[in-house]
């Protein structure tokens, strides 16, 4: 028994302690953060630019003539088009295409991981925002109309405070999600907190210490920001009592 | 007040009113009766544009409504206050709010003018104390009350009711008769799309019966049940009252 945990503490300090190896570690994490944090944003932006593209068009279907209709309808087509190739394609592709074809010329990998994140995540959080906006009975927004309300009012108003509600558990997956995805940037390099144990693994031969540090370290963010969306769904909930 | 020419409106293949011609004079209270699927409710959410009508014309004070667009439909809307039947109360807003919403929003009203006013109307319907409750906390027969006077805060030229009472208790239909008859007497022009054959009669100064996407037969509320022409008039007649 001794002898086992002898065993594990020598290895801990072979693979974290020597030559300050754990830097790895904490670099990877802040570069993970990093890259979550700057996708989260540009898929949100991406994300609620096409949702009310996608809504308008369809809340507002037999009033879509003359040139701004057509505008609306192409807009619509464009983003229904990058839906379905960024949902229907692999990350690690769409990550490898972003880095080896798009940005080919470029030497920031963080900019690359977090065009091809951020462009990735934008389709889910548009289709969450639209299933929020579309959850929203529909005589909330005659009745909003009927008010001589417009239809921006109407939603910034009416709708999308209600929609935030139900969208809100579902962005919070969104993020999660993201937060584990962006493993599969140590295919372009970049030195994330994979990166960081595989790193370690290869200069100490030992996969086991640094590869189960990098799950818990996961884990324990995942925790986190699950607690933390629990506890703003609650206060927004708390908000009104029905 | 609102003419109404040559109104048709379809649904994909299906035509639900085909080519209403109708005038609404100011302080009228027409109500709109029918067998379900006839169109009546179309036919009142054309009048707002709700419903974009496929061919004809709707004409509010000499503007023609289905021509409008943006700002200048929306300074329409705000003259025609509607009802509707499930309410459509905000439900993230107080009761106060509710009402206060779009005079404040539109720039109509100040903050203290629009809640002065929400307070006043409250007061008329025996609700003051329930301005800053939410309305999931309120009967039926209250949340459409509140809808009502939702609609008056606007100050409109005329009010458009859409089955107001199918979606109530029983017990709770007589007090929202009750403000519209008091709404009809101050002079409202009142357009009600209702199954409140007692409502048509007693309130009504003119009753318009719909079937199949057509006004085919329309008097005054005495003439209209005493002497009905029309045999599937006869027929609807026969089996409401």
């Amino acid at each position: 028994m001794l002898e086992i945990w002898n065993n594990l503490v020598d290895k801990f300090i072979l693979c974290f302690v020597e030559d300050n190896r754990w830097l790895y570690m904490v670099r990877g994490l802040g570069v993970t953060l990093e890259v979550t944090a700057l996708s989260l944003v540009l898929g949100l932006i991406l994300g609620i630019v096409i949702a009310a593209v996608r809504s308008f068009h369809d809340q507002q279907r037999d009033q879509l003539t003359g040139v701004g209709g057509t505008l609306v309808k192409i807009a619509n087509w464009f983003c229904k088009l990058y839906l379905t190739v960024i949902r229907g394609t692999p990350m690690m592709i769409q990550l490898m295409i972003m880095y080896f074809v798009i940005l080919v010329n470029t030497t920031n990998k963080l900019m690359v991981a977090v065009m091809a994140f951020g462009i990735n995540s934008g389709a889910y959080v548009a289709e969450i925002v639209r299933g929020g906006i579309m959850s929203i009975d529909g005589g909330q927004t005659e009745a909003a109309r009927s008010l001589g309300l417009g239809y921006l009012q109407t939603m910034r108003l009416v709708i999308i405070p209600q929609a935030i509600k139900n969208i809100l558990p579902a962005l919070g997956n969104e993020l999660i999600t993201l937060m584990k995805e962006t493993s599969i940037v140590t295919v372009i390099g970049l030195g994330d907190l994979t990166k960081g144990a595989t790193i370690i693994q290869g200069r100490t031969f030992e996969a086991f210490m640094p590869l189960i540090a990098a799950a818990l370290i996961y884990l324990l963010l995942v925790i986190f920001l699950s607690w933390l969306m629990e506890k703003l769904e609650r206060r927004m909930r708390a908000g009104d009592r029905r | 007040m609102i003419d109404v020419k040559n109104l048709h409106k379809s649904f994909g293949d299906h035509e639900v009113l085909c080519g209403i011609d109708e005038h609404i004079s100011k302080g009228e209270k027409v109500v709109v009766i029918g067998p379900s699927g006839s169109g009546k409710s179309t036919f009142l959410r054309c009048l707002n544009l709700l419903e974009v009508p496929t061919e004809g014309d709707v004409v509010f004070e000499g503007t023609v409504v289905n021509k409008q667009k943006g700002n200048e439909l929306n300074l329409i809307r705000q003259q025609m206050g509607m009802v509707f039947q499930h309410f459509n109360l905000f439900p993230h807003l107080t009761v106060k709010e509710n009402i206060t919403l779009a005079p404040i929003q539109l720039k109509l009203q100040t903050k203290e003018e629009a809640d002065a006013n929400a307070d006043r109307l409250l007061e008329r319907i025996g609700l003051a104390e329930k301005a800053n409750e939410y309305p999931n906390m309120l009967s039926g027969g209250q949340k459409q009350r509140i809808a009502i006077v939702r609609a008056l805060a606007m100050n409109p030229k005329v009010m458009l009711f859409d089955e107001p009472t199918s979606a109530l208790d029983p017990e709770m239909v007589g007090e929202v008769l009750e403000l519209m008859k008091e709404l009809a007497e101050e002079g409202m022009t009142m357009v009600v799309v209702t199954h409140e054959m007692g409502f048509a009669r007693e309130v009504g100064t003119r009753v318009l019966f719909m079937d199949e996407g057509k006004v085919v037969e329309q008097n005054t509320p005495q003439e209209f049940f005493a002497n009905p022409q029309h045999p599937r008039l006869k027929d609807f007649l026969s089996k409401v009252l």
